[in-house]
């Protein structure tokens, strides 16, 4: 495996490379362009990233499909909205501390992973959001049903909007968010998340502790979408429960996964990519409702066709080409 | 020889059908043991109940003289105690080299610091078990025969003092059962304690040095496999005479 490590570590210049490159391309963005629109679709696209690549930590390399993305994901925007309230904190307080709420929600999402598997785990974490929904609708210190409306502080130098301040914000959480899905994806956490996708049981057996994986990734994946949902609250400059509850999170969380490969943590972000940018294009130029149906359309597509995504898509096509290149060095 | 597997006791039940009562067996360090009994009657519960997978009501079971009650599948194969399953349960998006990865990071080299050739590794214990030719195989692919010597061989991946080989020759040919026999022999010279869960009675009878005979969760019969076949007891409940 020694060669494997080595093409590791090139691999790990070229990530770092790519992080820097995608930070400095925002920066030239922010000087660049003055219409704020440009900010305000790329921090959905990069939100998108954020919650796809979490998703995929529990969903992608676990098993343990999660149609509760919603619930973490509104947390983190009223936990966000409790700091503002009770402490008038700053952003960053803000994100570490809708982070830690929702790694605890995920502590007991990953609890309830220890009785039920399969579809019956995914129904819980449904249960979970309507649930919390629910606490929030009835609750007038969040603003019950009517929601929020929050005044947004001054931006901190050396940002002159807020817009810009919020995207920038999102570039650097997209980054740390694909560093932590691709750290645990290629760590001895991904190797057994896989082991426990493949047969739990066998997985336990040959001396994987997968209650303690599984916590792992139901806290990591869950705080990272909590962290997704905390700038919400000045994003919008308003939060109410149906909206941040919004099945589309859930949805969108799931299905980009899908369509650009769960097996890598490229996967997400190469769907995050494609299926945010042309819901942005597609609700500006057509309509919004019409971005859930591509959605769904995109999901059914990709099931049925490329079950393993773009990313099994590419595989396939370069197994078939190998092959062929060896039946051709064959003939020779 | 010394006791390293100590059954006392113990029992188990699903609901109002009792699976296991009162089983008492020791296994000693380095013995070939075979296990036999008709279907249902609590073979693989007491597996479940050594390796984890399941919690004895009653009882303890204890392995180099430690009480194993209350740990989880995984802190006893740590421990030394490996197993094979009845239906081949390899980690199916994995290659076997892959399947072999797993035991060996995640239990014999579990916190050493230092990086060993895992790979390499892995690749032996295949060769060893004459899956040289499938090593980086879909597992897909593989026959009957090729999971089942899998199976075994990601259990010995984990280097285990006790291995529990459950009906790993079930359904193979002639010449099949012949050949994880000779894994199975192979394994038992090099000092591992191994318990063989088995319907084939010719292997069970080659194999064993000693036989046990569970029938309806008791352990009825217990003694050289030339004695156990006379058993009364034996010939009613299970040989079918």
């Amino acid at each position: 495996m020694s060669g494997k490590m080595s093409s590791m570590g090139g691999n790990n210049r070229i990530f770092v490379g790519g992080c820097i490159a995608v930070v400095l391309a925002a920066i030239a963005l922010m000087t660049g362009v003055r219409t704020d629109y440009v900010f305000n679709a790329s921090y959905v696209v990069l939100q998108f990233i954020v919650l796809a690549s979490a998703w995929n930590i529990l969903g992608g390399y676990a098993g343990y499909v999660n149609f509760g993305t919603s619930a973490f994901f509104a947390m983190g925007g009223y936990t966000a909205l409790f700091m503002i309230k009770m402490f008038n904190a700053p952003l960053l307080v803000q994100i570490i501390a809708a982070a830690c709420c929702t790694g605890v929600l995920g502590l007991g999402i990953g609890l309830i992973s220890l009785r039920l598997r399969g579809i019956f785990f995914s129904i819980a974490t449904v249960a979970v959001a309507i649930v919390l929904e629910t606490v929030i609708l009835n609750t007038d210190y969040f603003g019950g049903a009517k929601g929020l409306q929050m005044m947004r502080p001054e931006p901190i130098a050396p940002f002159t909007s807020y817009d810009t301040m919020l995207f920038f914000v999102m570039v650097l959480m997209a980054i740390s968010a694909v560093a932590i899905s691709r750290y645990i994806e290629q760590s001895w956490i991904g190797r057994g998340l896989r082991a426990i996708k493949d047969n739990e049981e066998a997985a336990e057996c040959v001396g994987v502790p997968t209650l303690k994986l599984k916590l792992i990734a139901t806290v990591v994946s869950g705080a990272l979408m909590g962290a997704a949902g905390a700038p919400l609250v000045m994003y919008m400059r308003f939060i109410e429960p149906v909206s941040a509850f919004s099945l589309n999170y859930s949805v969108s969380a799931l299905a980009m996964p899908i369509i650009g490969g769960t097996s890598s943590w490229i996967g997400p972000v190469i769907g995050a990519l494609l299926l945010g940018s042309v819901q942005q294009i597609v609700t500006v130029t057509i309509s919004s409702e019409l971005n859930v149906l591509i959605v769904g359309v995109l999901l059914v597509f990709f099931v049925v066709v490329a079950p393993d995504g773009i990313l099994g898509l590419v595989r396939k096509l370069r197994t078939k080409n190998s092959a062929k290149g060896d039946a051709k060095g064959g003939a020779q | 020889m010394s006791t390293l597997l100590s059954i006392a006791g113990v029992s188990k039940h699903f609901g109002g059908f009792t699976a296991l009562s009162n089983v008492n067996l020791d296994v000693a360090q380095g013995e070939r043991l075979g296990l036999i009994g008709p279907n249902g009657s609590g073979k693989t519960t007491l597996i479940n109940c050594v390796s984890g997978a399941l919690k004895n009501d009653a009882g303890s079971i204890t392995f180099k003289n430690e009480n194993l009650n209350g740990l989880a599948p995984h802190q006893r194969t740590r421990r030394g105690i490996a197993r094979s399953f009845q239906i081949p349960r390899p980690f199916h998006s994995m290659t076997p080299v892959e399947n072999l990865a797993v035991p060996l990071e995640y239990v014999t080299y579990r916190g050493v610091a230092h990086k060993h050739d895992i790979k390499g590794e892995a690749e032996a214990i295949l060769r060893d078990m004459g899956l040289g030719d499938k090593m980086h195989a879909a597992c897909a692919g593989l026959s009957q025969v090729e999971l089942r010597k899998l199976e075994l061989a990601r259990a010995m991946a984990a280097r285990p003092a006790l291995l529990i080989s459950d009906e790993a020759m079930a359904g193979l040919s002639h010449a099949e059962v012949d050949e994880v026999l000779a894994i199975l022999f192979k394994l038992s010279g090099t000092g591992i304690t191994i318990i063989m869960i088995e319907h084939i009675m010719h292997a069970i009878m080659r194999f064993s040095e000693r036989v046990v005979c569970l029938d309806a969760g008791e352990l009825i019969a217990e003694g050289v496999p030339t004695d156990i076949v006379k058993n009364p007891d034996v010939q009613r409940a299970y040989l079918g005479a």
